[in-house]
């Protein structure tokens, strides 16, 4: 097996460790294809709370409640998720809290559904005009190198950050037709 | 019908090491006139995430006992959290919602509680561990005794007037929020 395969095999499990060593306790999620791997891993630690939300921007309130309470926390979206987020970003922002998001892409590489062009398309910009930090990885062997670096600018900086996996880190998404 | 202001200052007399989220609006002035020095977090926006910010707390500060106060448009406005707390079923938070059937900040507009929509009925089909309404000054020591003596999730639904108060207006500056609810909420971990 080669290392790209290899990594691109772990890249959920690199993300994983990662939570481990910045002592991140809760995670927020809508669960989505891509981040299935990652909220497993998250479900089966008892260190960590996974918390299933009905749509992304309850996560926001989770995150900021969390830091009140002083825990690390982190939010897993897709791309589709950043859009519903963008009121409840002002409570970050307007407290200065740190705020962790890992998107995984929708609508860009190889996308079979148009609906997920729209807001795929704009999802980096909307984040930064958010005052997000935005961290894009198109390769499985730069996770172990941007993930650390965004947690610790998150945590150690109190800064808004966003990591975007690409839909071709991903890989596409396979249809039954 | 209750006055708000009166149940809310009933409800935070004497309470011990509860720590307080607020939604925005009226139930900030609330909360402040009833105890602005105690550990609150006043949202003044991100309307419909007090719920959630509850949660969050809640789950960091197992130890302690945590109460959202909010509205009801603000309630309505995040729903959804209702559902999640309900799976995460958090022993020690509380949500009160004071509800006047009307978007008080904005010119009184009848909300959907107005129309019969029931909160407590939500919460109840979120498995709430008890969700009840309150509508007689009378029952605040029932409500007081469910919001310190209960297993949550709790939902308390205070059915109050539409009166007019003066509005107690507490620090706006997030960060300097963040700091006072931080420092607040350290001191009175060394107390106790």
């Amino acid at each position: 097996m080669s290392l790209l395969e290899r990594s691109t095999l772990d890249w959920p499990d690199v993300i994983y460790s990662n939570f481990r060593r910045a002592g991140i306790r809760q995670v927020g999620y809508v669960p989505d294809a891509g981040l299935s791997r990652l909220i497993q891993l998250c479900q089966s630690d008892p260190e960590i709370a996974d918390v299933v939300l009905t749509t992304e921007e309850e996560g926001i309130g989770l995150v900021a409640g969390a830091a009140l309470g002083g825990q690390r926390s982190a939010l897993l979206m897709q791309s589709s998720g950043v859009g519903n987020c963008i009121n409840m970003f002002s409570l970050v922002k307007q407290c200065r809290l740190p705020c962790l998001i890992f998107v995984t892409m929708r609508g860009e590489y190889a996308e079979f559904n148009p609906w997920q062009v729209s807001m795929g398309s704009i999802t980096d910009a909307c984040l930064r005009l958010c005052g997000f930090l935005v961290y894009r990885i198109e390769k499985a062997e730069d996770v172990d190198d941007v993930v650390p670096a965004a947690c610790d600018i998150s945590f150690d900086s109190n800064q808004p950050v966003a990591v975007i996996l690409s839909q071709r880190l991903i890989g596409r998404k396979r249809w039954n037709n | 019908m209750l006055h708000r202001r009166e149940f809310v200052k009933q409800l935070l007399v004497e309470r011990g090491d509860l720590l307080v989220i607020c939604g925005l609006g009226s139930p900030t002035y609330d909360v402040a006139a009833a105890s602005d020095g105690a550990p609150n977090f006043y949202l003044w926006g991100a309307m419909g995430s007090a719920s959630m910010v509850g949660l969050g707390l809640a789950l960091a500060r197992p130890d302690r006992r945590v109460a959202v106060f909010t509205g009801d448009g603000e309630m309505l406005m995040g729903l959804g959290s209702l559902a999640t707390i309900g799976v995460k079923q958090p022993s020690n938070l509380a949500i009160v919602v004071l509800d006047n059937q009307h978007y008080g900040e904005t010119g009184m507009q009848p909300s959907h509680t107005h129309s019969g929509i029931s909160l407590v009925d939500v919460a109840l089909g979120c498995c709430f561990k008890q969700a009840r309404s309150f509508g007689e000054a009378a029952e605040t020591p029932l409500a007081r005794e469910m919001l310190y003596s209960r297993p949550g999730p709790l939902f308390i639904h205070a059915h109050v007037s539409t009166q007019e108060l003066k509005q107690v207006l507490p620090e706006r500056d997030g960060v300097i929020l963040v700091r006072n609810f931080t420092e607040r909420l350290r001191a009175s971990t060394k107390q106790s």
